[in-house]
C-alpha cells in the first residue's frame, strides 16, 4: 500500500494560497497586494451614472444592478438583483445586471467584496451589503429630487422608480435624477435601516429569472462558445494516472493534419494540440503517440483504496470531534446494540459544460475568459502563471454551464490555458477539455467509510452513539492550513454541536464522533454538499436502523431526540406532514424519512418508493422541507431543491468513480450514468421561513435525498443498504 | 467541400468529410447554440433536427447530411416564439441552461409525432441529460406547450404550485 499517500498530497504554493474551499472564508485574502488605483467604472456603463457602487441608473430608468457572484444556474444573479431592487424600490421590469471583473474589484480596493461563489453563500454571504447598496442608492436618488424641488427629502416617497412629492403633486423618475444623484456623497451604508423581509414586494417573490431569455434560443454565450479574431483552439491530455508525468510525444503523424498548428508540452504531465478548430485539435490529439511515466500510483485500484480507508475505522491515534459523556461504555453496556459500516465512493462533478478557458498572453498583459466560480482565484492563478503583476491581468467570467464545486478553488484549467497561450503570444487560445479528460481529471468527492455503534436501553431509548468516519480529506488537497494539529473538522460537517451552520439535530447523552484522515493519490475537492452529502447518509441511515431496532416509529424516534433543536424539528415535522408520514400508503409503496443540517439551513425529506421483486426501484415522490431563514425567490429555491434531488439520486443509484491502474475507469456518460427525466420523481418543496437567520439553498437539500430514499427502500426490502451506489446492491433504478 | 442546408440556408462546407455535424455547425457554420457535452451521443446537448427529427449531431459526419434539412436552435423561430420556447419561458425551465437547446429540440421533435404526449411518452422521448436537474420543469413545459396543462395566472407558474410556504 505504499503507493497510496497517507499524508496530505503535495500542494503547489498557488493552490495552497488560493485554497478558496467551500468552507474557507474565501476570497482573496491571500497575500495579494491590493491596488490603490483610483476608481474605474465597469466597462459597459461608463456613460451612465453610478449611484453608490451597486447600482447604475440610465436615463431611460433602466437600473443596472452589479452582481459579482458567478451565475452557474443557481439563480443568484436574479436573487441578488431582487434584494437590491427591493431596497431601491425600482421598476423590476427595467432591471438588468452587469458584472465587474476581479481586476476592477481590486482597483476599487475590493469594494464589491468577495466574488467567490460556493458553499451556498451567494445570497446569504452578500444579502446584507447588497440590500444596503440598494437602500443608499434610493436615498441618493431621493436627495437629488429633493434638492431639485427644494423640499425636505423626508417628504418624498418612492415606488417603481418614481419619486413623488405628494404635497405638491410633483413626480420624477430615477433616470431623470440619476446624474445629479451620482454626484452626491454616498450615505453611510451601515446607518440605513433595511426593510422588514415580511413586507418585501420584489424580494421573496417568484419573479422570473433574468437570465432565461438567451438560454432558450441558443444565444447565451458560454466559455466554450467564445470566438475571437485569430483565435486558435487547444485540446489537452494530462497523464491519465494521477501523479504521472509526460515523458515525450511524437508529433510526426499529426503535425501535418489539416489545421494543426503545433503540439506543445503544457507542463510536466500535460500535452496539447493547438489547431484552427477544436475538433481538429481533439482529433489530432487522439492520434498523437505519447509516452507517459505513470509513476508510483500506476497499480493502485479501488479495492486497495477501500482497504486503506477501512483501516482508518479501527486505527488508534486519530482525533475526536465530539466526546460527550462516555459513549464507548454506554454502548458496550447497553441493553441492545446496533452496529453498521457504510461506504461512499469517489464522484465526479460532471457539469454539462466541459472544463474550458480562453487565454491571451503578451509580455505586458494577460487575460482569460472563463467559466469560474471564483473570479479572484482565477485572477491569482492567471497572474502567477502569466508571470505578470495583478494589474496587468484580468478575468472575464462567462456564465457557467454547471459547476457544482468543480470550477471554484481549483483553477488547474486556467493555469493550463495560460501555459499554452504563453507559447502563442498575442493569440487567443481557447482550450476545451473532452468529457473523457473531465472525468479523468476532476477533484472528486472523496471516498469515505463510516462505522457507527449505538446502544438502546430496555425502553428503546438511545443511550449512546459512537461514530468513526475514515476517508480522504478535502482540506489536505485544497486548503491544508485548515487542518489544525491533524484535525480536519470539516470532515465531521453536520455532526457539530455548535449551532448556525451544520449542527447535529439530535441530543444524544453519550456521543463520540471521530475522524481518520486516509488520503489517496486521487485529487479531491468540494462537490455539492461536500461532507454533508456523505455524513447525512451515515447518520440518517443509521438512525433509521436504530429506530427500527427500538421498535419505534422512525419519525417519533427522531422527534424524541430533537426536543432541544426546535428548528431541525420544525422542518422535519413539515416534511412529515406534507409527506403524509403516518398515513397509509398505497399498496406496495414504502416511505423513508431523513433530516440533516448544512450550509446554515435545515433540511428534511420524505421519499415514497416501490421495489419490484426483481429489484427495480421507482422513486415516486419526494417531499422536501427546508428552512434557510429567508427565501428570496421561492420558485428558484424549489429549482435548487429539485436539482439537489436529481444530483442526490444520481449519486445514490449510479454515481461511482472507480480507480483501476491508478486512473479513473468511468470516462464518459456511458459508464458514469446520470439520472434521466423518466427516473425523476414528483418533487414537492415545502419552505419554512422563520426570518431570523440567513442560510444557504444550493447545497443543503442534497444531504437528505439519499438517506430518505435508502430508508424507504430498506423498509420495502426489509434489510438495510449500507454501500453506495445502489446499482452494486442488485437494485435497478427505473 | 460539400453543401449543407442549415436553417434554410444552403452553404458550402470546407471541412473533412468525417468532421461530425456538431462541429461543422459550431466551428464551420459558426452557430454555437448547439452544445458539446460528451461526444458519444449519450447526453443530447448536441441535439438538432434533420428533416424535422431530433438527432444527436456529435456522432454523425456532416458530409452524410448533404441534401437534408438541418435545423438548429437558432433556426427554430425568429423571436423565441416557438410554442415550446414560450412554454420554457413561462415555466422558467433553465438553470445553467447549457443543455436546454438540446432539450428544446428534443421536445419539439416529440410534439411533432405526438401532439398531446402522456407522461410516459415524455419519459420515453426525453432522454437528454440535465445535470442541474430541471426535469420536473421540462415535463411541465412540454405539457404546457402541448396545451394539456395551463399555467395559472401568477408570476410563479404551475411548477411553483409545488412550492408551499408554511407561515411560522
Amino acid at each position: 500500500m505504499n503507493q497510496i499517500q497517507t499524508s496530505p498530497a503535495q500542494i503547489s504554493r498557488r493552490s495552497f494560497l488560493v485554497g478558496t474551499s467551500a468552507m474557507a472564508s474565501g476570497g482573496l485574502a491571500l497575500g495579494l497586494n491590493l491596488l490603490t488605483t483610483t476608481d474605474a467604472l465597469a466597462q459597459s456603463t461608463d456613460t451612465a451614472p453610478e449611484v453608490g457602487i451597486w447600482v447604475v441608473v440610465k436615463p431611460d430608468d433602466t437600473c443596472v444592478v452589479r452582481v459579482v457572484r458567478s451565475e452557474m444556474g443557481q439563480g443568484t444573479r436574479t436573487g441578488l438583483a431582487q434584494l437590491v431592487a427591493e431596497e431601491l424600490e425600482c421598476d423590476w421590469s427595467k432591471i438588468t445586471t452587469e458584472s465587474p471583473t476581479p481586476g476592477q474589484n481590486l482597483k476599487r480596493k475590493r469594494a464589491w467584496g468577495d466574488m467567490s461563489t460556493g458553499g451556498s453563500r451567494g445570497i446569504r454571504g452578500s444579502q446584507d451589503y447588497v440590500r444596503r447598496g440598494g437602500a443608499v442608492a434610493r436615498l441618493m436618488l431621493v436627495q437629488a429630487a429633493a434638492n431639485e424641488w427644494n423640499v425636505p427629502a423626508s417628504e418624498l416617497t418612492t415606488s417603481n422608480s418614481i419619486i413623488t412629492h405628494a404635497a405638491s403633486g410633483r413626480k420624477t423618475s430615477y433616470g431623470k435624477v440619476a446624474a445629479a444623484a451620482s454626484k452626491l456623497p454616498v450615505p453611510d451604508m451601515k446607518a440605513v435601516v433595511l426593510k422588514d423581509p415580511r413586507s418585501w414586494k420584489i424580494a421573496g417573490k417568484s419573479v422570473k429569472r433574468l437570465d432565461s431569455a438567451n438560454k432558450i434560443n441558443g444565444k447565451q454565450i458560454y466559455g466554450i462558445d467564445l470566438k475571437m479574431d485569430g483565435m486558435l483552439c487547444a485540446s489537452v491530455m494530462d497523464c491519465p494516472v494521477f501523479g504521472g508525468k509526460l515523458v515525450s510525444f511524437d508529433d510526426s503523424k499529426v503535425k501535418t493534419l489539416r489545421g494543426v498548428k503545433a503540439v506543445v508540452r503544457v507542463d510536466a504531465s500535460t500535452v496539447a494540440v493547438v489547431a484552427d478548430t477544436w475538433w481538429r485539435a481533439k482529433n489530432a490529439l487522439a492520434q498523437l503517440s505519447i509516452v507517459w511515466d505513470e509513476g508510483p500510483n500506476a497499480k493502485v485500484n479501488s479495492a486497495m483504496i477501500a482497504e486503506h480507508v477501512r483501516e482508518g475505522l479501527t486505527a488508534r491515534g486519530d482525533f475526536a470531534g465530539r466526546n460527550e459523556g462516555d459513549a464507548v461504555n454506554a454502548v458496550a453496556n447497553a441493553f441492545k446494540k446496533v452496529e453498521a459500516t457504510y461506504s461512499t465512493p469517489f464522484l465526479s462533478h460532471a457539469p454539462m459544460e466541459p472544463m474550458n478557458c480562453t487565454a491571451r498572453w503578451t509580455t505586458d498583459k494577460a487575460e482569460v475568459w472563463v467559466p469560474t466560480q471564483n473570479a479572484e482565484a482565477s485572477l491569482a492563478v492567471l497572474a502567477e502563471t502569466a508571470g505578470l503583476p495583478l494589474d496587468k491581468c484580468d478575468v472575464f467570467v462567462t456564465d457557467l454551464g454547471g459547476a457544482f464545486g468543480r470550477k471554484g478553488g481549483q483553477q488547474d484549467y486556467v493555469a493550463q490555458a495560460v501555459k499554452i497561450a504563453k507559447q502563442f503570444p498575442g493569440t487567443p487560445i481557447k482550450m476545451i477539455w473532452t468529457r473523457e479528460e473531465d472525468q479523468a481529471h476532476d477533484y472528486y468527492r472523496p471516498v469515505s467509510q463510516c462505522h457507527l455503534k449505538a446502544g438502546l436501553d430496555d425502553k428503546g431509548n438511545l443511550v449512546g452513539l459512537t461514530l468513526r468516519s475514515s476517508g480522504q480529506s478535502i482540506n489536505a488537497w485544497v486548503n491544508p492550513s485548515a487542518i489544525k494539529n491533524g484535525k480536519d473538522e470539516r470532515q465531521l460537517q453536520g455532526f457539530w454541536a455548535q449551532p448556525g451552520d451544520a449542527q447535529l439535530g439530535y441530543t444524544i447523552p453519550n456521543l463520540l464522533t471521530e475522524y481518520a484522515i486516509r488520503n489517496t493519490h486521487v485529487p479531491v475537492g468540494p462537490w455539492r454538499g461536500v461532507n454533508t452529502n456523505q455524513n447525512g447518509i451515515y447518520m440518517e441511515c443509521f438512525i433509521e436502523e436504530v429506530a427500527r431496532a427500538s421498535g419505534k416509529d422512525s419519525l417519533a424516534f427522531r422527534q424524541a431526540l430533537m426536543q432541544k433543536h426546535p428548528k431541525h424539528l420544525q422542518v422535519l415535522n413539515a416534511a412529515a406532514e406534507k409527506g403524509d408520514w403516518g398515513k397509509p400508503a398505497a399498496p406496495g409503496v414504502f416511505r423513508g424519512i431523513a433530516q440533516f443540517m448544512g450550509y446554515g439551513a435545515y433540511s428534511a425529506a420524505v421519499a415514497e418508493v416501490t421495489v419490484s421483486p426483481q429489484g427495480e426501484v421507482k422513486v415516486l415522490r419526494m417531499v422536501l422541507a427546508t428552512n434557510a431563514g429567508h427565501f428570496v425567490n421561492p420558485h428558484q429555491v424549489a429549482a435548487q431543491v429539485e436539482g439537489g434531488v436529481v444530483m442526490g439520486l444520481s449519486a445514490t443509484f449510479f454515481g461511482e468513480c472507480t480507480v483501476e491502474n491508478g486512473r479513473i475507469k468511468e470516462t464518459n456518460f456511458d459508464s458514469y450514468q446520470l439520472l434521466k427525466l423518466a427516473q425523476m420523481p414528483k418533487v414537492e418543496t415545502v419552505l419554512v421561513p422563520t426570518y431570523d437567520f440567513w442560510g444557504g439553498v444550493g447545497e443543503p437539500t442534497i444531504c437528505v435525498v439519499a438517506p430518505a430514499v435508502i430508508n424507504a427502500i430498506s423498509a420495502a426490502i426489509g434489510k438495510p443498504i449500507r454501500d453506495l451506489p445502489l446499482k452494486n446492491a442488485g437494485l435497478k433504478f427505473i | 467541400m460539400y453543401s449543407l442546408n442549415v436553417n434554410g440556408k444552403v452553404q458550402k462546407i470546407d471541412a473533412e468529410p468525417e468532421m461530425p455535424l456538431l462541429w461543422v455547425i459550431r466551428e464551420v457554420v459558426g452557430l454555437t447554440g448547439t452544445k458539446f457535452g460528451c461526444g458519444i451521443a449519450q447526453c443530447g446537448a448536441c441535439t438538432v433536427h434533420v428533416d424535422g427529427q431530433a438527432i444527436r449531431s456529435c456522432v454523425v459526419p456532416g458530409s452524410s447530411m448533404v441534401g437534408r434539412q438541418i435545423t438548429t436552435i437558432e433556426g427554430l423561430s425568429q423571436n423565441s416564439n416557438h410554442p415550446v420556447q414560450k412554454a420554457w419561458a413561462d415555466v422558467d425551465v433553465p438553470q445553467c441552461g447549457y443543455c436546454q437547446s438540446g432539450q428544446i429540440m428534443a421536445a419539439v421533435s416529440l410534439l411533432k409525432t405526438k401532439a398531446k404526449p402522456t407522461d410516459k411518452d415524455i419519459d420515453q422521448a426525453m432522454t437528454n441529460i440535465c445535470r442541474c436537474g430541471t426535469y420536473q420543469r421540462i415535463r411541465e413545459a412540454i405539457h404546457v406547450a402541448a396545451g394539456t396543462k395551463k399555467l395559472p395566472k401568477s408570476d410563479s407558474g404551475e411548477v411553483a404550485a409545488l412550492v408551499q410556504q408554511i407561515k411560522v
